[in-house]
């Protein structure tokens, strides 16, 4: 809580700033990981793991969370800085990669490109044999999405991420996953796409549906960011939910006192 | 028992254009940077590298020595992108087979079981099916699900960094992370170590538990000792990574004139000559 003088000298708790729309995605972020248990919470960017220790810290105290390098910490660390707290395993990449296959893992990737079923890209634009932008390389996107719940984090919604296809399809889709029989099925779950305007989930048809929008963003600006026909327009959409006061002590004085968000989700 | 010992000379000695090289270390991490500077110095060409990318696989890249690489992702980690992948990427230059990277672990362990394969759901449904057509699924025979074979991954060599070694091969990391080493090293025809330092048997669990051992001789063929051989990567905990120095890699990677400048400073001498240059550069630096 910030603290003011007032003019007769007493200190006295100031209401807090309004929640900016980054702290409405770093709990947009947390709540993917709501009632997620005993599972590695994996999270790329920075409102993600904002997000993620925001939920563990709250009300998902289950998750485990890594440090970033090899040991799983327990704890509450700000963004930005070295993790700390008490080690309770050691997973280096072999161990990530064998929670991977295992399953007990939800992770939140920022993908380049999405499609209408959730296929995602991180590897190259344009023609594969001579891409126009070679980028990361598939990582584990492939291995990830069949095997352990998925989520994405889309810092700036737009026609150039949200694409009608993807060039390189390295996270699998459920069309795809679908189409590539049982094995890629039984363990494909994808759930949230968070972005800066919006909260995405998936219809039952596995098209990318709109679950919330952010405050102060209406349904016709995602539409309008968005270069696929996105389903549950139609009709009342509900509204990201606000961050609660706890929650915006917590993301302000601990987990983002250097306000590391703003320069990911600015305004 | 043998002495394995051998300079980073002799090791590029036995390699042969065409030959199938992998390369240890993560992104920019615990890389054998010393052995692939030896190879920037050497005559080789034409040969597939099969990495969990960084600036080994740029340099690389840059110098022509790569056909083909096998790999699932290249970073710089503190910087995302390596620009002499991207460059030779983007310009058509290299082929590839991009795999996810537990494949690319699955394809190494298999080659050091001497399995043909080992089975995986990782990769299906993507597109690294439609880009490596050659992969093939195969009936679980006890009745489950059709699955993703991952083939061997085969190397005649593999070039690795550890910490510390005895001249015998056994090889020890430090620290928080083995990354792969070790299965590279079981799947290759001849696997070669670098290290920081070449001590006595005895010191290498003097002080560290034996689970840090996780290479021994028998997958050795030789050890060469090489402190600062990781540089500019991380050799934790021996050093971080030289982030001032990978900046300037970067930024003279994505200018030819700047490339160069650098090559001509850094890489145009033997290997004392690169260390004597970091060094030089080092004293620069305004307190």
């Amino acid at each position: 809580m910030t603290e003011t003088a007032t003019p007769g000298g007493a200190a006295t708790s100031a209401p807090a700033a309004p929640a900016t729309r980054a702290e409405v995605c770093v709990v947009a972020c947390a709540n993917a990981f709501r009632g997620n248990g005993e599972v590695l919470a994996s999270a790329f960017g920075t409102v993600p793991a904002i997000g993620v220790r925001l939920a563990r810290h709250t009300f998902s105290p289950d998750l485990l969370l890594s440090d970033g390098e090899a040991n799983l910490l327990r704890g509450t660390w700000p963004v930005g800085g070295p993790a700390t707290g008490e080690i309770e395993a050691w997973a280096p990449f072999r161990t990530v990669f064998d929670l991977v296959w295992h399953g007990k893992r939800h992770v939140m990737m920022i993908p380049s490109q999405v499609d209408g079923h959730g296929n995602t890209n991180i590897s190259a634009i344009g023609d594969y044999r001579r891409p126009k932008v070679q980028l990361l390389g598939v990582r584990g996107a492939p291995g990830n999405t069949v095997s352990h719940p998925t989520s994405y984090w889309v810092p700036k919604h737009s026609k150039r991420v949200f694409v009608s296809e993807v060039d390189m399809v390295g996270g699998v889709g459920t069309d795809r996953a679908a189409q590539a029989g049982p094995a890629a099925r039984r363990f494909h779950d994808l759930r949230r796409i968070v972005t800066n305007l919006a909260v995405l989930d998936f219809a039952d048809d596995g098209t990318v549906r709109l679950a919330s929008v952010h405050p102060g963003v209406s349904v016709d600006e995602v539409v309008e960011a968005t270069g696929f026909v996105l389903s549950g327009t139609d009709g009342a959409v509900v509204t990201t939910p606000l961050p609660s006061a706890d929650e915006l002590a917590l993301i302000r004085d601990v987990l983002d006192p250097g306000n590391l968000r703003d320069k990911e989700v600015p305004g | 028992m043998a002495d394995k010992r051998m300079t980073g000379t002799e090791v590029v000695s036995r390699l042969e254009s065409g030959m199938t090289i992998g390369i240890g270390g993560w992104g920019s991490r615990r890389k054998p940077m010393s052995l692939v500077r030896e190879i920037l110095r050497s005559e080789l060409t034409d040969l597939t590298v099969v990495s969990y990318g960084g600036p080994d696989v740029g340099l690389l890249c840059a110098a022509g020595k790569v056909r083909k690489l096998v790999f699932g992702f290249v970073s710089l980690d503190s910087i995302a992108l390596d620009p002499h992948f991207r460059a030779a990427r983007q310009a058509g230059d290299i082929e590839v087979a991009e795999y996810d990277e537990g494949m690319l672990q699955w394809g190494l362990y298999a080659a050091g079981l001497n399995l043909p394969f080992l089975p995986t759901r990782a990769g299906l449904g993507s597109d690294v099916v439609t880009h490596n057509p050659e992969l093939r699924t195969v009936p679980d025979p006890y009745g489950g699900d059709e699955v993703l074979a991952m083939p061997a991954l085969r190397l005649d060599a593999a070039l690795v960094h550890m910490n510390r070694a005895d001249i015998h091969g056994n090889a020890q990391f430090l620290g928080p992370d083995p990354y792969f080493d070790d299965l590279y090293c079981m799947a290759a025809e001849q696997a070669f170590v670098s290290c920081e330092k070449i001590v006595p048997t005895a010191e290498l669990t003097a002080r560290a538990h034996p689970a840090t051992l996780k290479i021994n001789r028998m997958m050795v063929t030789a050890v060469v000792e090489a402190p600062g051989g990781a540089h500019f990567t991380s050799c934790v905990p021996d050093y971080d990574r030289d982030e001032a120095f990978q900046r300037e890699y970067v930024a003279a990677a994505v200018d030819p004139a700047a490339w160069s400048a650098f090559a001509d400073r850094y890489l145009s001498g033997v290997e004392q000559d690169w260390h004597a240059a970091v060094v030089a550069r080092a004293q620069e630096v305004p307190a």
